[in-house]
């Protein structure tokens, strides 16, 4: 069970954890865990414990594993919601927050970048980027519908050939 | 009671949007939370989220805030299981069915044309988070900043963030 040991963190950390720590994985099957977790719905985070933990312990192992990861973060965000509450208003937070709003969104720009960087292959794939953010951010299209018509559109774009060509 | 019930279905439903990360979920979870249900306003969804990436685990751990804020602890609970659960099992079976995928030609397909729409959503929470969040030029002076930094050194994120909160108390007292 010691599969609760993993106490949080972002996949960095988790590759640091489970490859060169514990050992419990080689790289690549490491590589290939997270490749499906950022493929399906779900944090990513959460879908590699999951999957970790299947493969070491089983069902147990996934669940243990899934529960390690969520429960200290969800608590200490359930606690600052009650922190909150009580002094949200205060000048001093409230400038606080608002600095912090904008560093996160200096972070997920990164995020995007490094994500973008990975998965966009050429002009059709920041094509297809491009559409989904104009039509959920600018037209207010909700996410669902970007989700199913675009990735439709995305997949068939890609969609298997005899031979390989004309990929832009 | 009802409520906990709303709470569940909308963190369920906003699980199954988080392709390529949990911001992809973040202009939906605006508009029901904020527009639908009126459980939060925007800048209160704007700071748990800032709040949510100094916390430990995953970046989209900020929902059990959401459920406690709408409906203290039992809130929190239903929404951190609702928005877990139903990618997690889905994640365990397909995990398992996987292996035999490996040969699916559409594979590749679906693992590139998920992957476009995933950068789009994730810009376009970036977006709808930044109109909120950017009010002023020092507030996007500061998201400039925080991003270049964390593109050019590998400092953890947390300690950019917290800087820019440092900063905007700084800038409050002076």
């Amino acid at each position: 069970m010691g599969a609760t040991s993993i106490g949080g963190g972002v996949v960095g950390y988790l590759r640091a954890g489970l490859v060169v720590r514990q050992r419990w994985l080689d790289d690549a099957s490491f590589v290939e865990l997270l490749a499906i977790s950022q493929t399906l719905p779900g944090l990513n985070a959460t879908n590699m414990s999951i999957l970790v933990g299947d493969k070491l312990r089983g069902t147990p192992g996934a669940l243990l594993a899934a529960l390690g990861m969520c429960l200290p973060g969800a608590a200490l965000m359930t606690a600052a919601a009650f922190a909150y509450g009580v002094g949200g208003d205060d000048p001093l937070s409230r400038a606080f927050l608002r600095a912090i709003a904008a560093g996160a969104v200096g972070l997920i720009l990164m995020v995007m970048v490094q994500l973008g960087a990975k998965v966009l292959g050429g002009f059709a794939d920041y094509v297809f980027a491009g559409i989904t953010a104009a039509l959920v951010a600018g037209f207010g299209v909700p996410v669902p519908y970007a989700l199913v018509g675009i990735g439709a559109l995305a997949i068939w774009w890609h969609r298997p050939r005899p031979r390989k060509g004309g990929d832009t | 009671m009802k409520q906990l019930f709303e709470i569940g279905g909308v963190f369920a439903y906003l699980s199954l949007l988080t392709v390529g990360g949990g911001m992809a979920a973040f202009p939906e979870l605006k508009d029901l939370t904020v527009n639908v249900h009126h459980w939060l306003t925007f800048p209160e969804l704007i700071h748990y989220y800032s709040i949510g990436q100094l916390a430990p685990g995953p970046n989209m751990m900020m929902v059990a805030s959401v459920g406690a804020h709408v409906s203290g602890l039992p809130g929190a609970a239903v929404a951190l299981v609702a928005f877990i659960l139903p990618t997690g099992l889905f994640t365990f079976a397909v995990g398992r069915l996987w292996a035999r995928l490996a040969d699916w030609p559409w594979r590749p397909a679906v693992q590139r044309g998920l992957g476009s729409v995933a950068v789009g959503l994730v810009l376009a929470g970036a977006i709808i988070l930044g109109r909120g969040a950017l009010i002023s030029p020092f507030y996007m002076a500061l998201a400039a900043v925080v991003f270049a930094l964390l593109m050019l050194t590998k400092v953890n994120p947390a300690w950019p963030i917290v800087a820019s909160g440092a900063l905007g108390i700084a800038l409050y007292l002076l």
